[in-house]
């Protein structure tokens, strides 16, 4: 009887010191975020850095302001985050697929190997011009863009994954009979979830990348173009307004798809 | 005829440097219901052997028969040495995993894989998944999963052998009693000679390099209705036991 009290106060004690550790994680992140943007702002209004390259925090809000309620940004923002959604899941999905191809048949894996190999290492978005013309000027191109960057990494990485997975669950499987096909789906695929879920992440920021090259070579909407504009015409307001709410956006979809993660893989 | 007749089996692994002869012309029968042991030192092929059985590839020459024929659909249930339950599936899942790859899944044969469940001595974990079940659970729950396609015939390639003792021991009299009660016939690979006694109705002792029967053991019939940690306990175990350390004895001098 003596202890119970005691463990119950050490048990309180932790736990008081678990939160206190949060709390000063979580002042120093608000430390940090008010010296940068308070510093820039102090920065730029005594001149310490060129307020016409540098802008401010309250320049870029007050256009942030000023473009929201226009309706402008709310269009290019969107068309932007549709294009890296898409390229983000097609690329994903694309070289999941491919991974699954090479892991059914290792004949071709072997053949293919090299031609990875100089795909993975060549800067996709060179491609860029070509998928443009090829493709037209518009969505299609961009999406694109957006996917190719991360379908052979991906491919790369799940099928690495693919293949090691432990033998012994495709043995059991075989003594009931499987099929390829049915080991695939039984044991190969769910075991690799945790390896595609984690190249959601890295893809998350390969396909802003692709689309934001897409957009600066089309030119016509989104935020890549409003970089590109801003640029041109010398508003670097504009440019790091494009960027911020660029940062907030991949953010986002990073956290999403943690949540992703947390829902599918229940087991682990 | 015999339940289950290897014919001059022989294995051969070929590798860029190496053709390393695993099995060599390895000739036995096996009688329906009974339970017997393959034991020897690791490299000595057991489980080579025991693969081929299984179907999962071809021997190198000979051939394996089970009821007279060979083909790839053969009725066989595999325990490994570890459970390989799959994680992401729950316990219910996992047990009629067999059931649905052989497409014989339906409401019926799903409360019979329950069952066994229960039977196995698991109750009330039909949802959880294997990380919350301790090995010995995990182990019964393999077993529930490979007596669920009501296999022919058991192939155990040292299913205890990753358990502490006191759950192998406990785990033996349960796999005993439980395939006793079905009229299963067994295979077991095994290095440990107390198991194969405790277990089995006949020993195949198998020498290395390459892998070949030794000697045959036929297990006394007064230990052969007793429960393996009974076995343990009787006075023909240790005789037993004494005359196969010696074999093996003599096997390690002469290689």
């Amino acid at each position: 009887m003596k202890t119970t009290p005691d463990i119950h106060v050490l048990h309180n004690q932790y736990k008081a010191d678990l939160k206190s550790e949060k709390r000063r994680v979580r002042v120093y992140q608000l430390l940090i975020f008010i010296v940068f943007f308070g510093g820039w702002e102090i920065a730029s209004r005594l001149e310490w850095v060129d307020p016409l390259i540098f802008s401010s925090p309250s320049k870029i809000w007050n256009l942030f302001t000023v473009k929201l309620l226009d309706g402008t940004l709310l269009n290019h923002a969107s068309v932007t985050l549709f294009e890296t959604v898409l390229g983000f899941i097609l690329g994903t999905l694309l070289g999941t697929l491919l991974a699954a191809i090479l892991w059914w048949s290792p004949f071709l894996s072997k053949v293919l190997d090299p031609y990875l190999v100089i795909l993975n290492a060549m800067p996709k978005v060179a491609l860029g011009p070509i998928l443009i013309v090829a493709l037209g000027p518009g969505f299609t191109s961009i999406i694109s863009m957006g996917a190719i960057i991360s379908v052979i990494i991906t491919t790369i990485v799940v099928y690495t994954s693919f293949r090691e997975v432990d033998p012994n669950y495709l043995k059991v499987l075989q003594t009931f009979g499987a099929t390829r096909f049915q080991s695939f789906k039984e044991a190969i695929l769910p075991a690799s979830f945790p390896t595609i879920i984690s190249t959601l992440k890295v893809n998350v920021g390969l396909s802003w990348v692709g689309v934001i090259v897409g957009e600066f070579l089309v030119s016509s909407r989104g935020l890549g173009y409003l970089i590109i504009y801003g640029f041109q015409v010398f508003n670097f307001t504009l440019v790091l307004m494009s960027l911020m709410i660029i940062a907030v956006c991949a953010t986002i979809m990073y956290q999403l798809v943690a949540w992703l993660e947390r829902k599918l893989i229940k087991h682990g | 005829m015999s339940f289950l007749t290897i014919n001059q089996v022989s294995h051969t692994y070929f590798s860029k440097d190496h053709a390393t002869s695993a099995l060599s012309d390895v000739s036995l029968s096996i009688e329906e219901g009974e339970f017997i042991s393959f034991l020897g030192p690791s490299g000595c092929g057991k489980t080579t052997l025991l693969s081929i059985i299984a179907g999962l590839f071809p021997p190198t020459v000979g051939n394996v028969l089970i009821e007279g024929e060979s083909g790839h659909n053969r009725s066989i249930g595999y325990m490994l040495q570890q459970d390989y339950l799959f994680p992401w599936k729950t316990i219910s899942e996992n047990i009629t995993l067999g059931l649905k790859l052989l497409k014989h899944e339906s409401e019926d044969s799903k409360i019979k894989a329950l069952e066994l469940l229960e039977s196995v001595g698991l109750t009330g974990v039909e949802n959880q998944y294997p990380r919350q079940l301790s090995g010995g659970m995990r182990q019964r729950a393999a077993l529930a999963r490979t007596l669920a396609v009501d296999p022919k015939i058991l192939l155990l390639d040292e299913p205890f052998s990753a358990l502490d003792y006191q759950t192998k021991l406990r785990l033996e009299d349960l796999v005993s009693i439980t395939l006793k009660s079905f009229g299963k016939t067994a295979v077991l690979v095994t290095h440990d000679i107390g198991e194969s006694i405790a277990m089995s109705d006949k020993i195949f002792l198998f020498a290395s390099h390459p892998g070949r029967i030794h000697k045959t053991f036929d297990v006394p019939e007064e230990l052969r209705s007793l429960t393996p940690f009974e076995v343990r306990n009787h006075h023909a175990y240790n005789a037993l036991f004494q005359t196969i350390w010696k074999e093996l004895e003599n096997l390690e001098d002469h290689a």
